[in-house]
Formats: C-alpha cells, structure tokens, sequence
C-alpha cells in the first residue's frame, strides 16, 4: 500500500481569519516572532500499491477535496506500507 | 406551480422553505429527500440552509457531489429557477453552478441578526417584486458567510450584472459586500440571508415573501395562458 498525506490550505492571498487568531494568540503568548501563521485540513489515506498517485490526488482535489477558487494543497507518499 | 425543497442530512431550514411557500405563497411544494430523488415533476428547485454533512471538509461540499445534484444542474441548464440560500447558497458554489467560495467570517463568529440588503436588480426572476435599490429586512444565520471570489471573477459578476443583492452594512466581510448573486442565465440564485424566514410580520418582517411572488409571477408569465 501507499500512504498519502495531503496538506490543505487557504491560498496565499485569501485571508484566513482562524490563522490570524492563533498567531495572534501565540504572538501574546510567549511566541512574539511567529509569522504567516495559515491553519489547513490534514487527510491520510492508503492507496493500492499499482495506483498512480499523482493523477489519483489531483483528480480527488479537484472533484472533492480542495475547493480550487481559495485553496491549494500538497501531498506526500509513503510507499512500501503494509496493510 | 410545484416546488422542490431538497432535504439532505443536516438540512435545517427544509421546514421554514416548505413553511414559507405553502402557507406563504399559497403554492403546491413537496420535501424531497436527496437520495433517490426524481425531481422531474417539479417547477422550482429549493436548496435549504442548514449544515448538510455536518459541513464536514468544507460547507456544502459533499453534497455538492451528491447525485440529487446532476439532476440540479440539468434542472438548472433547462431555465428551471433554483433558489439555494444559507448553506443552499455554499451547495451551489461548491458544484460550480454559481461562482466563488465561501469563507468563515471575517471575525470568526457565527453571525444570527437581521441585515438590511439592497435589492441591486429588480429584473430577475426572483426579483421582479422588487424596486432596484429598495432596502429590505432579511435575518441572516451563518458563520462562513464571507462572499469569496477573485478580481477577474468580481469584474465579470459586475459585468454581467450578477450581483442582485448587497449588504448595507456587510456584515461578515463578503467582497463587495455580496449577499447573493445569480447565474449568467439568471435562473440560478444564491443568497446567504434567509428569505424564508421573513415571510409574515408576525416573525419580523414579510420582505422575503416577494422573492417566492416573484418567481411564481414569472412562473405564470411563462407557463400559464390568459385570455
């Protein structure tokens, strides 16, 4: 199996309100040079060792799990997984 | 003329909808559950607000890929007027069928309140009861509200006269303080304040009832014959 890990996150750009409330928080809390602070959607999954991973992510991002209009996403594979 | 409320797991304005057209418009409307749903009978699609799947991944976006919704789209593309508010609203962006995203609330806080929105068009479909640049008294409940969309895409709302209502005071940080836009066809209407919820001044306000007059009006404009 491969195990995917996709990282979600609001564009560059796009105001992300809840990223400013925890930097700000942190900023108040001990933490005072903490910057471009963004909070993203984390998703693991397993996919069957022949999958192509690549055009399988993209294709699940675009249809479902990021919503391309204010987020990006990346991704990291872990081959070699048992299931 | 038939109405459609769609209902999905965690829809919770489905009765206020259903409330709103058949005791306040007076009309035939059915609450349709989203699985196995054949919605060919039907002259106006409704979606409600609520938190359909529990807005998991983000508001509206697993129903948005639900079956019920190429059904909308082909309603949709065929002239059938298709209202979606509150989370109906966010269904609608997330499948395309209307442009732009929602986000939460510029100060992150789930916001219930009356607004005041400015009618932008009274030429639409859902509008034509209106005045251009009436001010009407609408509640609003949402808490990712924020109208999000970028500057080509603004430009060509505005260009293509898309934006129908405005907020007064925009009150979650929506780009041009976007409270609801229609398609280029202009058939297809997202709003997050409720109308529903304002159709008897017994509740607060009636402003809402002319939008459901004024589809109904074209409804029989279109349909029915008069000699």
């Amino acid at each position: 199996m491969k195990k995917v890990k996709i990282f979600i996150t609001l564009k560059e750009g796009v105001l992300d309100p809840q990223g400013k409330a925890v930097q700000e928080a942190l900023q108040a809390n001990g933490f005072p040079d903490v910057a471009d602070t963004r909070v993203g959607k984390y998703i693991e999954m397993t996919l069957p060792n022949e999958a192509d991973v690549a055009l399988e992510v993209q294709r699940m991002c675009d249809k479902l799990l990021a919503n391309p209009v204010m987020e990006e996403y990346s991704y990291t594979v872990e081959e070699g997984i048992r299931s | 003329m038939k109405f459609a409320v769609i209902v999905f797991p965690g829809s919770n304005c489905d009765r206020d909808m259903y409330h709103a057209v058949r005791d306040g418009l007076g009309e035939e409307v059915d609450l349709v559950w989203y699985e196995n749903a054949n919605l060919a009978d039907y002259d106006a699609i409704l979606l409600p607000g609520g938190f359909s799947y529990g807005d998991y991944l983000r508001s509206g976006a697993i129903a948005s890929v639900s079956n019920v919704l190429n059904q909308i789209k082909m309603k949709a593309e065929a002239g059938t007027p298709v209202l979606g508010v509150c989370n109906g609203f966010q269904i609608l962006l997330e499948t395309g069928l209307l442009p732009g995203a929602m986000l939460r609330n510029e100060k992150l806080k789930f916001m219930c309140h009356y607004e005041t929105l400015v009618v932008e068009r009274d030429d639409t479909m859902f509008t034509s009861g209106y005045e251009k640049g009436q001010q009407i008294q609408i509640p609003i409940a949402h808490g990712e509200g924020n109208y999000y969309c970028d500057d080509v895409t603004l430009e060509e709302l505005k260009r293509n006269n898309q934006i129908v209502f405005t907020y007064k005071n925009n009150p979650n940080g929506s780009r041009a303080d976007i409270a609801g836009i229609v398609n280029k066809a202009g058939n297809v209407l997202g709003m997050m304040p409720h109308p529903e919820r304002a159709v008897e001044d017994l509740l607060g306000s009636s402003d809402g009832l002319a939008m459901f007059q004024s589809v109904l009006q074209h409804w029989r404009e279109m349909y029915v014959t008069t000699s």
